[in-house]
């Protein structure tokens, strides 16, 4: 058989962390938005004009100090990087199965991947 | 508008969004991006990056689904992946130098494309012919179940599917979409891989490349939490109950009045950014 399969194992393992991460993700970001329109449900919104947002929603420090203090946007925002965590956690454990499989070239292609990856995370700035 | 009803409005749109996309499998990115922006006037980049993360949240999902099923190629999506997750972080680049408007006509233009290329025919190659050289040597070969049991298939024209899948990971990152059509074009297409195997792989490469733009959206502050929240729970909500129709309802008719709508808002989206750029 040609060797086209991954340990089934290790898939299903990665599956199943996969759903815990977009469940646990889901969970925060509705939390976070409990919070975000308790505080400011009643005020106008305004998407029209492209600002960027507030330089501690931008990076992973700022926004957990902020979720610390309970912050609704903040905590989305804990939410939403922890949805970006579970692909990267899957290339991360792909790199671990194609190592059990002795699989030289592809835990290179995937490290490759994975610096692709952790390269856009921090700004992917040339 | 206050940001309640707004969130309600969104949260209900992404709903319906959400269950649209995984009907079509479009993914749901290519109904949120004109719901934002031609309905509630959202820019384009805000509605880019929540829709970015709403892909992530159904491939995420969505996976270990497929994984069960054991049709996805993991050396073929990895392998491709370099390819999309570098033209990802290029066009998320892009997105901060082009004006909403020209954004708006490449938008338009990748809907209509999408609802022709969901019209294609697609058959499952009968024979094992020769074995592609490179693909063999980067062991791309694989075996999908099949009601007769477990089936070999061959993989082809590497080079091409990794072309088609820069310009499918550009897309993604220039706007906010998983841009599965232009994946399964590469896999289906070019590699010639059964169809089944071309969709569940394209589903993990979805994932994948919506994160490497996604990271480059959120340091550039495109991310918006209180428009991601609605976004993110809405599509989440509605894809799920999509998938569960899916299995049910596999009516011609079905896929022809979406492919409609598809068109319908891509030819607005185009009209949009022309009237914008005026």
């Amino acid at each position: 058989m040609p060797g086209a399969w991954t340990d089934q194992r290790v898939e299903r393992a990665i599956g199943r962390l996969l759903r815990v991460g977009v469940v646990s993700a889901a969970a925060l970001v509705a939390a976070g938005g409990v919070l975000y329109l308790a505080r400011h449900g009643g005020e106008l919104a305004d998407y029209r004009v492209f600002r960027g947002e507030r330089a501690d929603l931008r990076s992973v420090r700022g926004v957990l100090s902020g979720a610390r203090e309970l912050a609704g946007r903040d905590v989305i925002q804990l939410g939403l990087l922890v949805l970006l965590a579970t692909p990267v956690a899957r290339v991360a454990f792909s790199v671990v199965a194609f190592a059990f499989e002795r699989d030289r070239l592809y835990v290179a292609v995937t490290l490759v991947v994975l610096a692709i990856l952790l390269w856009s995370m921090a700004g992917g700035t040339f | 508008m206050t940001i309640a009803e707004l969130s309600a409005i969104v949260g209900i749109g992404s709903i319906a969004a959400g269950f649209l996309g995984a009907l079509t499998g479009l993914g749901g990115g290519v109904v949120v991006v004109p719901l934002l922006t031609l309905l509630l006037g959202v820019d384009i980049h805000y509605a880019a990056g929540a829709a970015l993360i709403s892909v992530i949240a159904t491939s995420s999902g969505a996976a270990s689904a497929y994984v069960r099923d054991g049709y996805s190629n993991l050396r073929v999506g990895m392998l491709l992946e370099i390819a999309t997750t570098l033209g990802a972080v290029a066009g998320a680049t892009l997105a901060v130098y082009f004006a909403a408007s020209i954004i708006s006509v490449v938008f338009g233009v990748v809907l209509l494309a999408s609802a022709a290329l969901s019209f294609r025919r697609h058959e499952d190659p009968s024979e094992l012919g020769p074995p592609d050289p490179l693909a063999a040597r980067l062991r791309l070969d694989g075996v999908y179940p099949t009601p007769a049991g477990p089936r070999a298939y061959r993989s082809h024209r590497v080079p091409t599917a990794s072309s088609l899948m820069f310009v499918a990971g550009l897309l993604s990152g220039l706007l906010g979409i998983g841009s599965g059509a232009v994946k399964v074009l590469a896999l289906d297409g070019a590699m010639r891989l059964p169809f089944k195997v071309s969709t569940t792989t394209s589903n993990f490469m979805i994932g994948v490349t919506a994160a490497a733009s996604a990271g480059v959206y959120l340091h550039r502050g495109y991310i918006d939490p209180g428009l991601a929240m609605p976004v993110m729970l809405g599509v989440l909500v509605g894809s799920i109950a999509g998938a569960g129709v899916l299995a049910r309802v596999q009516s011609r008719v079905l896929r022809l009045v979406f492919a409609a709508v598809i068109v319908a808002l891509g030819a607005e989206m185009i009209a949009n950014g022309l009237r914008g750029e005026l």
